[in-house]
C-alpha cells in the first residue's frame, strides 16, 4: 500500500495541516507587519515628543521647534471635510434606504458611488486644483482642501450610513407610520436617531482617512511653511501628512530633521489610529449591547 | 401646502442629495478634461501614451508617458501577486478557521492597517525598508520596484481581505454541511466547495485591491525611486503615474504644456481605475451568489 495514495486519510489530513499552517502564517505576517510598523514609529518617534513639540511652531527654517501649526491645519481640514461629507452622505443614504425604489436610477447612483470610492487620491487632488482652486477661484485654501477631502470621504460615509439605516428594524417604521406620522417625520424622528450611533462610528473611519490623506491637499490647501496661523478659510495651512512628506523628501536638511519627522509621523498615526480605534471599540460595544 | 405635496418635495430633495456623488464624478471628469485636453494640441494621443521619453521641462519638451504607465503597471502587478495570497488566506482564516477571540483581533488589525495614512507607509518604506534592502542586496538604491510593491501590497491587503471575507461568509451553510456529510475534510471543503462558491466576491476583492494599488500616490512617490525609464530588473527605480503628478505639479507653470500633460496623466489614471471598478461592479452583480439556487 502506498501511504501517499490520494485517498489515504493520513495524506488528506497532512494536506489540511499544511494548508492551515499557511493560512495561519498569512494572518501572522499581516499582524507582524502592522505591529512592526507601529513599533518602529513609536520607538523612533517617542523621543521627539514633548509638550513644546505639540504646542510650538517650527523654528530655524524647520530644523527645530514644534509642529503646532500642522496639527491645527489638519484639525481645520478634517473638521471642514466632516462638515461637507457628513450631511451630504447621510442625506444620500436616507434617499437610498428610505425613499428609493430599486431600479435603474438607484443602480446608476450606486455605480456612481462605487466609482467615486475608487477615484485615486491624487486625481481628487487634480480635481480640487482644477475645480475649486482655479475655476471657483478659492485659491489654495482651507476651503478648497476641505471640499476636496469632503468629497473623498463621501462614499465611505454613504456606505456606513446605509448600513446603519438598514439595521433599524422595519417594525419601528411601521409602528410610526401606523400612528399616522408622516414618512418624513418617521425618518427624521424615529429612524435617524436610532441609526445615528451606527452612522457616526462608521463615518469615523472615513474621518481618519481625511486626516491622513496627503495627495488631495498637496495642490489644494497645504503649505510648506506659513509664518502665521490661518485667519480665514481662504488661507493656506500646514498639515501633518504634508509636513512629513516635505521634511522627508525636500527639507533643507533631511537627515538632521529625522527626529522631527519621526515625531510628526507618531503624532499623525496616534491621531488617525486613535480615531479609528475609538470607532472600533464603540462599534463592538454597541453590537454586544444591541437592544433589538 | 398639503401633507402629500410636502412629502413629495422632501423626497425629491433627498434624491438631489443622492445625486451628489454622480455629479462630483462628472465634475472630476470635467475638471480633468478642461485642464488636460489642451495638451493634445501639442502632442498626439498616440505619442503621449506610447512615447518613450518623459522630459517635460526640456526645450522642446517630450511628453511620452509610456515609462510611467509601465511603472504603474509593474508595481501594481507585483503588489497584487504579494497581496492576493496573503489577503485571501487571511480572509479564509478569519471566516473559517480562527476562534472567535482571534477573529475579532485580526479584524481590528486589518482595519487599523487600512487606517494607516499612506504617507506613513511611504515614510516607513523610505526610512526603514529602503536602507535595509540596499544593505542586504548591495544595491545602488533601496527605493525601487520591490520596495514600492511590498508597501503597496500592505495597502491592498485590507481591501482584498475584508471583501473576500464578506464573500466567504455569504456562502450558504448547507454547502459546508453537505460537503462534510460526504466525508470531505475541512481543507477539502474550503478549497473545493467554499472558495469556488465565493469566487465572484473574491475576484471583486482582487479588482478593487488592484484599483487601490494603481491609484495610490504617496507610497510610489516616496518609495519607487522616481526614474522615468522602462525598468530592466525588479531592483530598478520607476516613476509610476501618480508619483509624476504629485512630484511635478508644484513646479509646472500654470497652464503650461507640462501642467496640461500632468492633468492628462490624471485622465489616463482616472479611466484605468474606473475600468477596474466597473469590472469589479459587473463581476459582483453578474455572478452574484443568491442563496443556494445559483449553483
Amino acid at each position: 500500500m502506498n501511504t501517499f495514495n490520494n485517498n489515504s486519510m493520513k495524506w488528506r489530513y497532512l494536506k489540511q495541516h499544511i494548508f492551515f499552517g499557511l493560512v495561519r502564517a498569512s494572518a501572522l505576517i499581516i499582524t507582524l507587519a502592522l505591529g512592526g510598523i507601529i513599533f518602529y514609529i513609536v520607538y523612533n518617534g517617542i523621543g521627539a515628543i514633548s509638550w513644546d513639540f505639540i504646542t510650538k511652531p517650527p523654528t530655524d527654517s524647520m530644523t527645530k521647534g514644534g509642529i503646532m501649526p500642522a496639527i491645527l491645519g489638519t484639525i481645520y481640514l478634517t473638521v471642514g471635510a466632516i462638515a461637507i461629507g457628513l450631511p451630504l452622505g447621510i442625506a444620500s443614504a436616507i434617499y437610498l434606504t428610505e425613499y428609493a425604489k430599486q431600479g435603474r436610477i438607484v443602480r446608476f447612483i450606486k455605480v456612481g458611488i462605487n466609482c467615486l470610492a475608487g477615484v485615486p487620491s491624487v486625481v481628487f487632488g487634480l480635481f480640487g486644483l482644477g475645480f475649486f482652486v482655479i475655476l471657483m477661484k478659492f485659491g489654495s485654501s482651507i476651503l478648497a482642501g476641505s471640499l476636496t477631502l469632503g468629497f473623498l470621504i463621501l462614499p465611505t460615509i454613504i456606505g456606513a450610513s446605509e448600513e446603519a439605516l438598514k439595521s433599524v428594524p422595519q417594525t419601528f417604521r411601521e409602528a410610526s407610520l401606523s400612528l399616522g406620522v408622516s414618512k418624513w417625520q418617521t425618518t427624521f424622528r424615529i429612524v435617524l436617531p436610532n441609526a445615528l450611533p451606527g452612522i457616526l462610528t462608521g463615518s469615523i473611519l472615513g474621518i481618519g482617512r481625511a486626516a491622513g490623506e496627503t495627495a488631495p491637499i498637496m495642490f489644494t490647501a497645504a503649505a510648506y511653511f506659513t509664518s502665521k496661523l490661518p485667519g480665514s478659510i481662504f488661507d493656506e495651512v500646514m498639515a501633518l501628512p504634508y509636513h512629513i512628506y516635505v521634511l522627508a523628501t525636500a527639507g533643507t536638511n533631511i537627515e538632521a530633521t529625522r527626529p522631527i519627522q519621526f515625531g510628526t509621523v507618531l503624532v499623525l498615526v496616534a491621531v488617525v489610529l486613535g480615531i479609528d480605534l475609538v470607532a472600533i471599540v464603540i462599534r463592538s460595544y454597541m453590537r454586544r449591547n444591541k437592544r433589538w | 401646502m398639503t401633507r402629500q405635496t410636502k412629502e413629495i418635495i422632501i423626497k425629491y430633495i433627498f434624491f438631489l442629495f443622492a445625486l451628489v456623488s454622480v455629479i462630483v464624478l462628472g465634475l472630476i471628469v470635467f475638471s480633468l478634461f478642461r485642464e488636460g485636453l489642451p495638451i493634445f494640441g501639442k502632442v498626439s494621443v498616440k505619442d503621449f501614451i506610447f512615447g518613450m521619453e518623459w522630459y517635460p521641462t526640456y526645450d522642446p519638451p517630450n511628453f511620452g508617458i509610456f515609462p510611467l504607465i509601465v511603472g504603474s503597471l509593474i508595481v501594481t502587478l507585483l503588489a497584487t501577486v504579494i497581496a492576493v495570497p496573503l489577503g485571501v488566506m487571511a480572509a479564509i482564516y478569519i471566516s473559517e478557521i480562527a476562534p472567535q477571540a482571534i477573529k475579532e483581533i485580526l479584524k481590528s488589525v486589518i482595519e487599523l492597517l487600512a487606517g494607516l495614512p499612506s504617507v506613513v507607509l511611504g515614510f516607513f518604506g523610505m526610512v526603514i525598508v529602503a536602507p535595509w534592502l540596499q544593505d542586504t542586496f548591495d544595491l545602488p538604491t533601496g527605493l525601487n520596484i520591490i520596495n514600492a510593491s511590498m508597501i503597496l501590497a500592505l495597502m491592498a491587503i485590507p481591501t482584498i481581505s475584508s471583501i473576500s471575507e464578506d464573500a466567504l461568509y455569504a456562502v450558504p451553510r448547507e454547502f459546508k454541511e453537505a460537503s462534510y456529510a460526504l466525508g470531505a475534510t475541512k481543507f477539502e471543503t474550503i478549497v473545493q466547495v467554499i472558495l469556488p462558491a465565493a469566487m465572484s466576491g473574491i475576484s471583486t476583492a482582487v479588482m478593487l485591491g488592484m484599483a487601490r494599488a494603481i491609484g495610490e500616490t504617496m507610497v510610489v512617490l516616496m518609495v519607487a525611486g522616481g526614474a522615468a525609464a522602462i525598468p530592466e530588473s525588479l531592483f530598478d527605480s520607476v516613476r509610476p503615474m501618480p508619483a509624476s503628478i504629485a512630484a511635478e505639479m508644484g513646479e509646472a507653470p500654470f497652464r503650461s504644456g507640462h501642467y496640461q500633460a500632468l492633468f492628462a496623466i490624471g485622465i489616463v489614471l482616472f479611466f484605468m481605475t474606473l475600468f477596474f471598478n466597473l469590472v469589479a461592479d459587473y463581476v459582483s452583480h453578474k455572478f452574484r451568489q443568491i442563496g443556494s439556487g445559483t449553483l
